[in-house]
């Protein structure tokens, strides 16, 4: 049998259509209330307004226009956005505050049933330095989960920069970071650990090395820390003192949260739910991004995964 | 109900691994007595083959799960997280051929490709590929060795404990790719969710 859409496309029939558009309808609301006005930009971009945020690579779907120019499909809606600023808000002052429910574009692995086409809603806040803005939209994303209806969500909240900072302090020479860095990424912390013990570092520096990408809990994980890390872990304990209990109760800190896309700068979170088994969300602040399109401004966003979304919800009804 | 469930790999890698369970405090008794039950909800085992275990972890069917160095390099795509080496159920994955004139090497010089029988395509290929060598990579299912004894291939790329089942058929290793051991996965949101059972767990293992 030939298959009916490319694999990992799909057709949405009315009764969950229904369902998906409450979802976004509640979501959107939340940003709206919130002061985030909704953009649309096109699914096809620029070759080049994608690579220059991101590094060549970051689109997995490319054509040509019938002028022989390059496009791609969007990877996310954060790139656009950030361009969209750069051409259409370059003289208006900030913050800046937008909201998005899109379609953005990936390449998927085999048998995996991931979705080249994923539906996100999200928010991008411009203008907005740390640690207020990354507040607000931590504050935004617990609203909009909760009037999904999720209720059993955390949120995990790690700092781009905490683990590489803390490795070139500590002496690891460049060229090995990265490597240290692209093991943790994969999450393959046998790979961190049997790097990290042939570099010949003080045992106690090599133990506290193995043992910060494996720091994750509530905020005791603050108040006992090694004071190797105090420094590194200022950016988040910043934002924590300043959320609002309600948002604060989600928080699980995580100092082994590293970036997975190139643009993140600073404090980053992921969105995890008992009912399934891959982060529903993500975000985190990309101070240096605006610059690439002409107006250089610290920013922070995330983007929920609404079929993801979706289904914990659903978990969670069927779970009880 | 037990606070994390495990993924259990049936076959070679299945008795030390209840062995390490039962070591750590998990009562693996019921598993050991009962060959054809897959689920033991009271202690949050469930049992599949090796390389299900990634499958059901990825997912968050099991919150974390063991099984070898060898299947997660087959299936590097999988969204787990490798959070301890084990150190048993050693095997060494090689590149091997029948003995006497390395046939491989022969096909290689003079038709430019080696066809490589293999139950990993993946690491094969890679391996093959890393090396500069073009190689036509047939994927079989069942014994491997008996590919290049009929002439379907000049070479195979196995996984190999002792080496005992490739001398009886006749063939050497002429590579070693890599090293496996049994590892220890855990599930990306699991292991933030229920981070302090995971860890408790991980404590008593170094422990063992």
């Amino acid at each position: 049998m030939s298959e009916r859409t490319p694999s990992g496309t799909r057709d949405v029939l009315p009764d969950e259509m229904r369902e998906l558009r409450a979802l976004t309808d509640r979501t959107r609301g939340t940003f709206e209330a919130a002061g985030y006005g909704e953009v649309y930009t096109p699914a096809l971009e620029f070759e080049r307004d994608s690579n220059a945020a991101t590094g060549p690579g970051a689109a997995s779907y490319r054509m040509f226009d019938e002028r022989g120019n390059v496009l791609v499909l969007r990877s996310d809606m954060t790139v656009p956005i950030a361009r969209l600023v750069g051409t259409r808000y370059s003289a208006t002052p900030g913050p800046l505050r937008f909201c998005y429910v899109a379609h953005s574009y990936r390449s998927v692995g085999s048998h995996r049933g991931h979705a080249r086409e994923v539906l996100q809603a999200g928010v991008e806040l411009i203008g907005a330095p740390a640690p207020e803005g990354t507040v607000e939209a931590l504050t935004v994303l617990c609203d909009a989960l909760d009037a999904a209806g999720l209720t059993g969500y955390r949120v995990g909240v790690g700092d781009a920069t905490l683990y590489p900072v803390l490795l070139e302090r500590l002496g690891v020479a460049a060229e090995r970071r990265s490597e240290i860095l692209r093991d943790l990424s994969v999450g393959d912390f046998v790979g961190v650990e049997s790097q990290l013990s042939w570099l010949g570092l003080a045992p106690e520096d090599a133990e506290l090395l193995i043992s910060v990408p494996r720091m994750r809990g509530g905020p005791e994980l603050l108040a006992g820390i090694d004071p190797r890390l105090a420094d590194a872990a200022g950016g988040l304990r910043q934002v924590y003192d300043a959320l609002p209990p309600r948002v604060a109760e989600r928080v699980i800190f995580d100092f082994g949260l590293v970036r997975n896309l190139g643009y993140y700068t600073g404090v980053l979170f992921q969105v995890y739910d008992d009912a399934i088994g891959e982060p529903i969300g993500s975000g985190g602040r990309y101070d240096e991004l605006l610059a690439q399109f002409g107006r250089p401004e610290p920013a922070v966003g995330f983007a929920l995964n609404v079929e993801l979304l979706h289904t914990a919800v659903a978990g969670e009804e069927r779970d009880g | 109900m037990a606070e994390l469930r495990i993924a259990v790999p049936r076959g070679a890698l299945m008795t030390e691994t209840l062995d390490l369970l039962q070591r750590v405090g998990i009562d693996t008794a019921e598993v050991r007595a009962n060959d054809r039950k897959l689920l033991f909800d009271d202690v949050g085992i469930i049992t599949m083959r090796p390389s299900d275990v990634p499958t059901y972890v990825e997912s968050g069917a099991a919150d974390i799960g063991i099984t070898g160095k060898d299947v997660l390099m087959e299936q590097p795509e999988r969204d787990v997280r490798e959070l301890v080496d084990l150190g048993y159920g050693r095997c060494v994955i090689v590149l091997a051929s029948e003995a006497g004139p390395d046939k491989a090497q022969e096909a290689l010089k003079r038709l430019g490709v080696v066809r490589v029988a293999t139950k990993y395509p993946r690491i094969a290929t890679n391996y093959l590929e890393s090396r500069g060598r073009q190689a036509e990579i047939v994927e079989v299912k069942g014994s491997v060795e008996l590919a290049p004894l009929t002439g379907m291939v000049e070479a195979i790329v196995d996984l190999t404990q002792t080496g005992t089942t490739l001398r009886e058929n006749n063939l050497v290793v002429r590579e070693e790719i890599a090293v496996s051991t049994a590892r220890l996965i855990a599930n990306p949101v699991a292991d933030r969710l229920k981070a302090r059972a995971i860890d408790a767990l991980l404590e008593r293992v170094g422990e063992h």
